[in-house]
This record gives structure tokens, C-alpha cells and sequence, in this order.
């Protein structure tokens, strides 16, 4: 299966899924901004500054699934060598890194009329901040280290690192008190966003998504181009 | 099933793994005090002694019926229904600030049950609906 994955045999599919990715994308995201800006209701308190929150959760959520991801990938890259699982993990960081921005900016838009501040230092947003400056590290890594031999494990073990993170952000509004809210969408309890306010949110989750494998696949086949140029057929 | 080398590098991140996991839990654990946003009413009363020079934040509800408003004060009870604090506080308030709903004061402690706020926010809870369902739900009470 992994054999699968070697880049000359992946690049002929991934050259042309970008534009189907996109069309996807358009039509998502044309729905999901109708029913999140237009059709579905304002809120019992905070009225249309709930809007905010159909870009701000699915960004967070994806830029925490992204880390994930790299996280699980470089764990590959380090313990079983799986070679082609590098340039995927470096491709996805870039559309992570956007997402955890956008979390932290609307947050703070919505932090303002709602809770009285523009920012603060609870255990969530920290964490997340900590989480954005994980992927800058990340990156920066990448940059830093472009032609050594060594780059693939400073740069998996910067993610792997990271992933202690993760259940830190996701329990951070539970082990402490915050003046984040505590998770409204849990999967074993009851939801507590009404299922009106429920079709905007997983639309535009799905939109952000499909931006983010679009930008993955943009990154990746740029850096499969790159190695085809160095006359290079494997890594 | 897996060679010998891929076990020992797996043994060797589970090790670095648990090291910084633990040092992570550690440094946060001694650091507690910082890492909560604010206090509780019951956890002022425990305070073992009233240090009224350092700025905290204390947050809970606000009690139903106890919002009053002088002429540039506000004053207030934040319960966490154990226990209560009186809080006064000049300035705005942000929107969602009303009775029965988080709010998180910042400001000095005067006594276990005086505190003087500089800065009012208000904290929203994980409840999302519109007006129609939540007077519903009101009416059925």
C-alpha cells in the first residue's frame, strides 16, 4: 500500500486533483456562507456576533486536526522510516499554521464584544498560541535546515514534541477554570448548540477543510516538482 | 514482526516522550496558580490571608436580583452557590454581563467579602440557541 505513496507515482494524481478540490471548495463554501451569514438564526444573547463562531471553530478544530496529522506522520517518519510520509507532513503544515491565525484573530473579535477584552492569558488561548508558534517552529525548521541531511528528524521531532500540546488545548477548559467556554460539541454527551446553528458550523468545517487539502495539494506538488528537478526519483 | 532497530528507535521516542510529558505536567502543576484564570468565591474563603496590593480575578455567577446601580458604581454578588462575594466595580460593563450569567471580576480584594473591580468581563457559557428556543424553554419552566 505504502508503495503507493512514493512521489512519482503519486504526482500524476495529485497534479489533477486541485482544480476538482477547488470546485468542491466553491460550491461548500458558497452554501456554507448563505446559511451561516443569512438563514440560520441569531443567538438568545450574544445575537450575530454568533456568526463569528462558524469561522473561528472550524478553523480552530482543523488547525488541531493538521497538527495531528504531522504529529502521526513524523511519529511514521522516525520509528518505521517511511520515507514518502515527509514531504506530506512538511506540505500540510502551511494550511495548519493559516487556520490556527484565523482561530486566535476571530477569537479575538469575538472576545471583544462579548467577553470585554480583545485578549487573554486563560489556559485555551495560550495553548493555542502555543500551538501557533509550534507550527512557526515547525516551518522555520524546514527553512533553516532546507539541504541537511538531518532535516526530516529535527523537524518530526519538533512536531512530535508538539502533539503534548494537543490534549492540552483540547482539556484546557475542563483541568482549569477559563474564561474560554467549555466544549459545546461533545460526541458521548449532549450537544448544547441548537441544530439550527449546527448546518452552518459543519458546512463551513467541511469548506475549511477542502481549503486546506487544497492548499496541502498545491504545497505538495510544488515540492515533488522541486525534487523532479533536482533529477531525483526518490528521496 | 518489526527489526530490532524500529523497536529501539520506538523505545527511544516513547522515552524522550515521556520525559517531556512529565516535565510538561510538572512545570504546570507547580505553576497552577497562574495557569487558572480566576478564583472562586469558596477558594477567597480559603485564601489563608487577604493580600489587598495583589491584583486577582475572581469568577462565578452573578446572583439573581443583586445587580444595583448607583450613581457612577455598580455593585454586585458573585456566587459560585457556596459561597459569595460582594463585588463593586465604576465603568462599563460588556454586553453580556447580566444576572445569572459568568462574570469574572479583576481587580482587589478588601476583605474575604469585599472585592473592588477595575475590570469587568464577562464569561459566556457553552449554551448556543436562538431567541424563539430559549423563550420556549423558558415558557416550560
Amino acid at each position: 500500500m505504502l508503495k503507493n505513496f512514493e512521489p512519482n507515482k503519486i504526482f500524476s494524481l495529485t497534479s489533477k486533483a486541485p482544480k476538482y478540490v477547488l470546485a468542491t471548495f466553491i460550491i461548500v463554501i458558497s452554501v456554507g456562507l448563505v446559511e451561516a451569514l443569512i438563514i440560520s438564526p441569531e443567538d438568545y444573547i450574544q445575537s450575530h456576533s454568533v456568526r463569528i463562531m462558524y469561522v473561528h471553530v472550524p478553523s480552530a478544530w482543523i488547525s488541531l486536526g493538521t497538527f495531528s496529522a504531522i504529529a502521526i506522520l513524523s511519529f511514521s517518519i522516525i520509528v518505521f522510516k517511511i520515507k514518502s510520509f515527509i514531504l506530506i507532513a512538511k506540505s500540510l503544515a502551511p494550511a495548519g499554521l493559516v487556520f490556527n491565525i484565523i482561530a486566535l484573530v476571530t477569537g479575538s473579535i469575538w472576545g471583544k464584544p462579548t467577553w470585554g477584552t480583545w485578549w487573554a492569558w486563560d489556559a485555551r488561548i495560550t495553548s493555542m498560541l502555543i500551538l501557533a508558534l509550534f507550527y512557526i517552529i515547525y516551518i522555520l525548521a524546514w527553512r533553516i535546515y532546507e539541504n541537511g541531511e538531518k532535516v526530516h528528524k529535527i523537524t518530526s521531532m519538533i512536531a512530535i514534541l508538539g502533539a503534548i500540546n494537543i490534549p492540552i488545548i483540547k482539556y484546557s477548559v475542563d483541568w482549569w477554570s477559563t474564561l474560554h467556554q467549555p466544549a459545546s460539541i461533545n460526541i458521548f454527551e449532549k450537544t448544547s448548540i441548537h441544530s439550527s446553528m449546527i448546518v452552518p458550523l459543519a458546512l463551513m468545517t467541511a469548506a475549511f477543510a477542502l481549503f486546506s487539502i487544497l492548499i496541502f495539494l498545491m504545497k505538495y506538488n510544488t515540492e515533488l516538482i522541486k525534487i523532479k528537478n533536482k533529477g531525483l526519483d526518490r528521496l | 514482526m518489526y527489526g530490532k532497530k524500529v523497536k529501539l528507535r520506538l523505545l527511544f521516542l516513547s522515552f524522550i516522550f515521556l520525559i517531556v510529558v512529565l516535565s510538561v505536567f510538572l512545570i504546570l502543576k507547580s505553576l497552577e496558580e497562574n495557569v487558572v484564570y480566576f478564583i472562586s468565591p469558596s477558594e477567597i474563603k480559603n485564601l489563608p490571608e487577604v493580600n489587598s496590593s495583589k491584583r486577582l480575578r475572581v469568577g462565578g455567577m452573578v446572583k439573581e436580583e443583586t445587580i444595583k446601580f448607583d450613581q457612577n458604581q455598580i455593585s454586585f454578588v458573585i456566587t459560585d452557590f457556596k459561597n459569595e462575594i460582594n463585588v463593586t466595580y465604576s465603568g462599563a460593563v460588556p454586553n453580556l454581563f447580566s444576572e445569572g450569567k459568568g462574570v469574572v471580576a479583576e481587580g482587589y480584594l478588601k476583605d474575604r467579602s469585599f472585592f473592588e473591580a477595575k475590570k469587568i468581563l464577562a464569561k459566556h457559557d457553552e449554551n448556543y440557541m436562538p431567541p424563539e428556543v430559549k423563550e420556549a424553554l423558558e415558557a416550560n419552566k
